[in-house]
């Protein structure tokens, strides 16, 4: 049977046929919706871990213990994984353990372009790049066979364009998997120097079979065609280069893209009169090729920044520009915006007028540096929001100026220890936590704070209020507003930043597109009320905007977009909203 | 067959996801090779966001390009615009005429232009421009615009009507499904 797939769903559909008993990862665009689709099949365990170095050791101990483990994240989740990452070649595993990682050319959703096959030859670990939905779930399973063949984690690759892609897949029974032994093994399991030394040993052993191993392996393919153009590539730009070169071009599909096999690029290259190696961000496979001595056409035409298409490798590869029409005018950008009724918009609106410094953080709320809100001064990775705010309090005394912005699951994720470090060095810094009661940005998925998990069982109570005491915030600076009620939003705010101690305020409210948020009836404008004074304008709401009429400039909202969340009306001087 | 190139434009939230499952069925049920292309995370904020479908015999790149698309169907007169340059000459243009001013516009630091369907036209390019969520409430939802949309382009979209139509009734949540076949059928009528 086929089925369309999503690349993540059919990376999923692989992991199911490969008999994966174990998966655990942290949510990221655009790896998320592998460990959502893996969660409908009832035979995998499966759940979302706090952040992506448990979700990566959580998999780890799995495969440790015999059973057939997975974990994703997005590229930047590689970051805060790499630690284990690192030390699992040196020990190996038991069942097979693969990693998923998505990287995000021309960042769609993410901080930084970053290329992740950097981090499989320096943690020496074997790397597979699936091209489409069908490879996916291909090179998902098979990875498993090769992982326990030869005792490593294998790293699973994938980029925006293969993750959120559809394409049809072949649909297979899952494989009858057994959980392996498990033999307890001091000098394979427990890295310390004097193992450890002894198991980098088998680590360059390893690679050394699986370079072997990349000659004629299943992960890649050469396609001879006649013709004295050879293309080196791998992935998605495999199907760009198809687009534009059909057959005119012989390929090496290179699906195995750590480690590479000299002979084989060797064999590849013998008779070609020109090589062109096209592979997005970095020039990871052209820098090995040119070490073999190959003069190639690649990163000197090529960029290395932002994702390729059949058009960049026209424009850039043949000199050939698309023919196309356009109006005159023009057209303004769309950038993404808080929702209507998005909790966060009170509350950026308020530290803007109160004119703090605002150390932000990575969620939906990093969009309260768009205009017309602009309430933020930095945005670096998951967590960094309540530790750099430290820093800068500590050279600059701004205390009282500033605050740290960060939202409940990013919290949860790497902000406690930001916290314990404001706590422990004698800091009196302020920080925000954005408790929307979801992991918003990528799509809503439960986190430790919801009370769910993942396959939607009921979840122990955590409590926030309860875990900033425990890391050593005194009880009544611990504060919990309504960040709707605009005005005890902002004296609670002013109180805390005069406090010489440090404090908490828990900004609480649902995200307005959770299902069970009530959705209020739409407001509108009195025309006579209104005097076009633009005071509504300031909150940045998409549902409203100024129109031209016969009594002047009013403010008009959009019924189809408004959710009656009443933020508008207390912004508003002369009561012009009705309900 | 070449590869049929059809592009779903609009803004975040307004259900391409669905139009592009919708047609991307169509093609697999027609026994063409597919590939669709989606935009997922912060884009899908209220922002502008674009998905490709495109089949044929084989398809290798899941992307469309500048001058490449058979059809736009396009959910905001807005997102027709800024995406016409991706038409190709002698394309067609499917766009509902519902104006969503972007941040840019509302704050005032940009403007929303004006009389874009005649421009576009004015510039030979075969478009039709329809209230899709007028039709869909007539049908008795609006949330079946985009439903409605793949109705008024169904003559360009190169599916036997009933493969598309069935492709509506298997990708719609099955509650609305009635709903979304009066919109679909309407819309098509319309078209002729």
């Amino acid at each position: 049977m086929k089925k369309i797939m999503l690349g993540n769903e059919a990376v999923a559909r692989g992991l199911y046929e490969a008999g994966v008993h174990f998966i655990s990862s942290y949510p990221g665009t655009p790896s998320t919706e592998i460990t959502e689709f893996a969660a409908k099949y009832d035979e995998m365990y499966a759940e979302w871990a706090p952040n992506e170095k448990v979700a990566f050791e959580a998999a780890y101990g799995a495969a440790i213990g015999g059973g057939r483990a997975f974990c994703a994240m997005k590229h930047v989740g590689l970051n805060v994984a790499a630690d284990p990452l690192f030390v699992s070649g040196y020990t190996g595993i038991n069942g097979g353990f693969v990693i998923g990682v998505a990287d995000d050319p021309g960042m769609h959703s993410s901080q930084n372009e970053q290329d992740s096959r950097h981090y499989a030859i320096a943690a020496k670990l074997p790397m597979v790049e699936p091209c489409d939905s069908r490879e996916c779930k291909e090179f998902a399973a098979m990875a498993y066979e090769y992982s326990e063949k030869f005792d490593t984690p294998f790293i699973l690759r994938l980029t925006t364009r293969v993750s959120h892609s559809s394409a049809p897949v072949e649909l297979c029974e899952r494989k009858n998997v057994p959980v392996r032994d498990y033999e307890k093994n001091i000098a394979k399991n427990v890295m310390m120097p004097a193992n450890a030394k002894k198991r980098h040993v088998v680590v360059e052993e390893h690679l050394r079979q699986l370079t072997e191993f990349a000659y004629d392996c299943p992960f890649n393919k050469i396609e001879k065609n006649d013709t004295t153009l050879g293309i080196i590539t791998a992935g998605n730009c495999y199907n760009y280069a198809k687009e534009v070169f059909g057959e005119g071009a012989s390929y090496l599909k290179l699906g195995l893209v750590n480690p590479l096999s000299e002979k084989l690029i060797r064999e590849f290259c013998r008779g070609l009169e020109q090589i062109i190696v096209i592979e997005e961000l970095d020039s990871v496979i052209e820098d090995f090729v040119r070490k073999l001595g190959y003069d190639v056409v690649g990163k000197n035409v090529l960029p290395n920044i932002g994702e390729f298409s059949q058009d960049l490798l026209r424009k850039y590869l043949l000199g050939e520009e698309a023919d196309s029409s356009m109006i005159a005018d023009e057209i303004p950008p769309r950038p993404p915006v808080l929702c209507p009724g998005c909790p966060h918009r009170g509350t950026f609106y308020t530290l803007k007028k109160l004119g703090v410094t605002v150390y932000g953080d990575i969620g939906c709320y990093t969009l309260g540096a768009v205009a017309p809100l602009g309430a933020m001064d930095t945005t670096l990775c998951m967590g960094a929001s309540i530790s750099a705010l430290h820093g800068f309090n500590k050279v600059r005394g701004e205390e009282g100026k500033s605050v740290a912005v960060i939202g409940d699951s990013t919290f949860m994720h790497s902000g406690m220890t930001g916290l314990v470090n404001i706590v422990y060095n004698g800091g009196f810094s302020t920080v925000l936590i954005l408790d929307n009661s979801i992991t918003g940005m990528t799509g809503h998925q439960e986190n430790p704070l919801t009370g769910k998990t993942l396959k939607g069982d009921a979840a122990p109570y955590i409590s926030l209020e309860d875990i900033c005491a425990a890391l050593g915030v005194a009880r009544e600076h611990i504060r919990v507003v309504d960040p709707a009620d605009m005005k005890l939003l902002e004296t609670t705010i002013k109180e805390e930043l005069e406090s010489d101690v440090p404090s908490v305020i828990i900004c609480r409210r649902p995200c307005a597109l959770l299902k069970g948020v009530e959705r209020k009836p739409a407001l509108s404008v009195d025309t006579d009320k209104c005097r076009g004074c633009k005071s509504c304008m300031k909150i940045g709401c998409p549902a409203i905007s100024m129109i031209e009429t016969e009594k002047g400039k009013k403010a008009v909202v959009d019924p189809a977009m408004c959710v009656g969340c009443g933020l508008c009306e207390s912004m508003c001087a002369f009561d012009a909203f009705v309900k | 067959m070449n590869t049929k190139n059809i592009m779903i434009v609009g803004v975040g939230g307004q259900g391409s996801l669905l139009a592009s499952r919708i047609l991307g069925a169509a093609a697999m049920n027609a026994g063409y090779d597919v590939k669709v292309s989606e935009v997922h995370g912060m884009s899908q904020r209220g922002g502008s966001v674009v998905t490709y479908v495109r089949y044929g015999e084989s398809v290798a790149s899941p992307v469309i390009c500048e001058g490449e698309a058979d059809v736009i169907l396009s959910f905001e007169k807005l997102e027709a615009a800024r995406w016409l340059p991706y038409l190709k000459i002698g394309g067609t243009i499917v766009t509902n005429v519902q104006q969503i001013n972007p941040m840019p516009v509302i704050i005032g630091a940009a403007s929303y232009p004006d009389e874009i369907v005649e421009k576009i036209k004015a510039l030979c390019v075969d478009i039709i421009a329809e209230d899709a969520q007028a039709m869909a409430k007539e049908a008795g939802s609006e949330k079946a615009a985009n439903v409605a949309l793949i109705g008024l382009a169904s003559h360009v979209l190169g599916f036997d009507r009933n493969v598309l139509r069935a492709a509506v009734e298997a990708c719609v949540p099955a509650k609305a499904k009635e709903v979304n076949l009066r919109a679909f059928d309407k819309a098509q009528e319309k078209i002729g």
